[in-house]
């Protein structure tokens, strides 16, 4: 059975091992990859006129540097490797923009890493994994 | 002839050793006099009252403007103010442009300029000299400015420049100059000019030796007296390292605790005029019944009007033009629906938070009225007995502490740190106008960042009444060219304003999701 594995990928170690097990259980399915990086954003946040100025310009160096230090590498990597994979980089809350992207390209299954934030941690900063569950359309594998 | 010499010698060193001391406070004399002097026409043409009565004609004018546009465009604020709403939250925006400034972001940023002294003093002030019906004017005034911002915001994203590299950079000396321009009419260009000489000036004095000024009082006030450069070297600092160093994390945090601040205010305000609830109606019954007759005030009626109309054009800036250079960043492919949101601004700076001010004021019972229910003049005759014999900050900080002890301390951090974004918002309206008179590049706008930053120490520092009026008149002449403009190009945003209905109405324009 083929389809599509949406792995949130950020560069971290973490979620290169995601990555890896991704790409493992979609070889042996027959599956390909969704590459996916969220650029943390709210709508809500506060900026001043100065930032509000320059937003435009920030987000284009912003996804440039994401589409370049990145994507770019481990995308010629997996290719190389024979991996169909495609990407997407988008801004926005992560959790909820992963679940959106699962459910958009029809995805089997939702890939991350986890970021090792300790139990209190993540109850004051809260986790993307612990967010992820609840709101994921598709099985969820969190990788440590 | 020697001795006479002798003599001379010692009376001038006398005269020098005895004028050492009263150096610095000679310099602030001559600086007064030199000021008062040269821009006391100005001051005087700007506040001066229509023959024959005390009612500045720069008020009526605000206002005349806020009544026309309210008109025009059909109580636009009144019918529109739902979709403002479901824009604001983002119900209309591509998910697709996240990361982009959001309605929500310009409009926050905008409030940030405004909410600040005139929701705090400029209240006080307002009630103790017109009584508790200077606040139904008050909201009214808020109520028609409305219109106004909707006019100016839209025409600011309109005829916004955007640059190659992605900048955008808006504001009425744009519009005066493109939109003039695109109506074939004269003079935009000289109207634009005037704009910005008037919106450095502006940002120089009320947006920033008015606001160190102050800060540096409230801060005088808890820790006791202390010089004010030393104040004013601080916030200089603060304010270069913002505007100049590009320091991102004190504006990050600024802007995050500032609508803190202001949330924690109104909360607060809600609090006290909930635990005296049974005297809301009571209030209310004041500010109406003050509103027409003036409940013995002085000035009567007129002067609750004049009271409530002028704090309220003071404090949310409707048709001073400075708010269409912050909304005009947002990511919208229709202007107007900047003109929508920015609507919310004076509702929210001057119907809710300048309201709550005023409730708390006449609530808490800090007006000293006379056993026939009018209230009593103060010794001078100027404005109206209060408990402490307090005044202008002082007057709202007495109010709040009378029910919460401790919060005229939350209120003088909070009235440190409005100050200071209202400074941040101003450097960069003045920026803007710079640089539209003498170009953009990095030295240009570094002498004017540097000027800004030195301006903020004399403010501190010293106590120039005369420069102070100079720049609130300044504020004011904005108001003056802008509302020209937009009288002229009102017919543009009519055009937009029925498009875009048309649009919402037939499902052309839909919500996302």
């Amino acid at each position: 059975m083929s389809g599509k594995f949406v792995v949130g990928y950020d560069g971290s170690a973490s979620s290169q091992r995601a990555l890896e097990f991704a790409v493992d259980r979609s070889q042996a399915q027959g599956g390909t990859i969704v590459l996916a990086h969220v650029l943390e954003w709210s709508p809500y946040s506060f900026l001043t006129p100065n930032e509000l100025e320059e937003r435009h310009k920030r987000r284009e160096e912003e996804l440039h540097r994401a589409e370049t230090a990145i994507m770019t590498t481990v995308v010629k990597d997996l290719r190389d490797k024979g991996v169909t994979v495609e990407t997407v980089i988008k801004y926005g809350n992560i959790p909820e923009l992963l679940a959106k992207i699962a459910k958009d390209c029809g995805a089997i299954q939702i890939v991350i890493g986890r970021s090792g934030h300790s139990a209190l941690g993540a109850r004051v900063f809260g986790s993307v994994a612990g967010a992820l569950v609840q709101a994921a359309p598709v099985p969820c594998t969190i990788v440590p | 002839m020697h001795r006479k010499n002798f003599n001379a010698a010692i009376a001038a060193a006398g005269l020098l050793m005895a004028s050492a001391p009263a150096y610095a406070q000679s310099v602030d004399e001559k600086v007064n006099q030199i000021f008062a002097s040269s821009t006391g026409w100005f001051v005087n043409l700007i506040f001066s009252n229509f023959p024959g009565t005390s009612f500045p004609w720069i008020v009526a004018w605000l206002v005349v403007g806020a009544t026309v546009f309210t008109l025009y465009f059909g109580f636009v604020q009144f019918r529109a103010i739902g979709h403002s709403i479901a824009l604001v939250k983002g119900d209309y925006s591509d998910p697709n442009d996240a990361g982009e400034v959001s309605h929500f972001q310009a409009l926050a940023t905008a409030l940030s300029g405004t909410v600040g002294l005139g929701n705090i003093a400029g209240v006080a002030v307002a009630v103790s000299i017109g009584g508790p019906g200077a606040t139904f004017w008050m909201i009214l005034a808020g109520l028609m400015g409305m219109a106004s911002k909707f006019t100016e915001c839209t025409l600011g994203v309109k005829y916004r420049n955007e640059y190659p590299d992605g900048r955008v950079s808006g504001g009425p000396m744009y519009y005066l100059t493109k939109g003039f321009a695109e109506r074939g009419l004269p003079g935009g260009k000289v109207l634009a000019v005037l704009f910005s000489i008037f919106c450095i000036l502006g940002a120089l004095g009320g947006g920033n030796m008015f606001q160190a000024n102050q800060a540096h009082q409230q801060i005088s006030g808890i820790v006791g007296a202390y010089p004010g450069w030393i104040t004013g070297v601080v916030f200089a600092v603060v304010v270069f390292a913002v505007i100049v160093g590009g320091l991102k994390s004190i504006a990050k945090v600024t802007e995050k605790v500032v609508p803190f601040m202001g949330i924690l205010y109104v909360g607060t305000a809600l609090i006290i005029i909930l635990m005296n609830a049974d005297q809301i109606g009571w209030a209310f019954g004041q500010i109406f019944a003050g509103a027409f007759t003036g409940l013995g005030v002085a000035g009567g009626m007129v002067g609750a009007l004049i009271q409530g109309f002028k704090r309220a054009a003071f404090s949310n800036e409707a048709g001073v033009g400075s708010a269409a250079i912050a909304h005009s960043a947002v990511r919208t492919k229709e202007p107007i629906t900047e003109g929508y949101v920015s609507l919310l601004e004076p509702f929210i700076d001057t119907v809710v938070i300048c309201t709550m001010t005023a409730l708390v004021i006449i609530i808490t019972g800090q007006l000293v009225a006379g056993p026939d229910g009018n209230y009593l003049l103060n010794e001078a005759g100027t404005a109206i007995q209060t408990v402490g014999g307090t005044s202008g900050v002082g007057l709202t900080s007495a109010a709040f502490g009378s029910a919460i002890s401790w919060f005229p301390f939350v209120l003088a951090i909070a009235v440190v740190l409005f100050a200071f974004s209202t400074m941040i918002s101003w450097s960069y309206y003045g920026l803007k106008a710079w640089t539209y008179l003498f170009g953009e590049g990095e030295t240009t706008e570094l002498v004017f960042k540097v000027i800004f930053c030195v301006f903020v120490v004399i403010g501190a520092a010293a106590n120039l009444g005369p420069v102070i009026d100079f720049s609130d008149a300044a504020i004011f002449a904005m108001a003056v060219v802008n509302i020209i403009g937009l009288y002229a190009l009102m017919p543009i945003v009519k055009r937009e304003l029925n498009s875009y209905v048309s649009r919402l109405k037939s499902g052309e324009i839909k919500k996302f999701e």
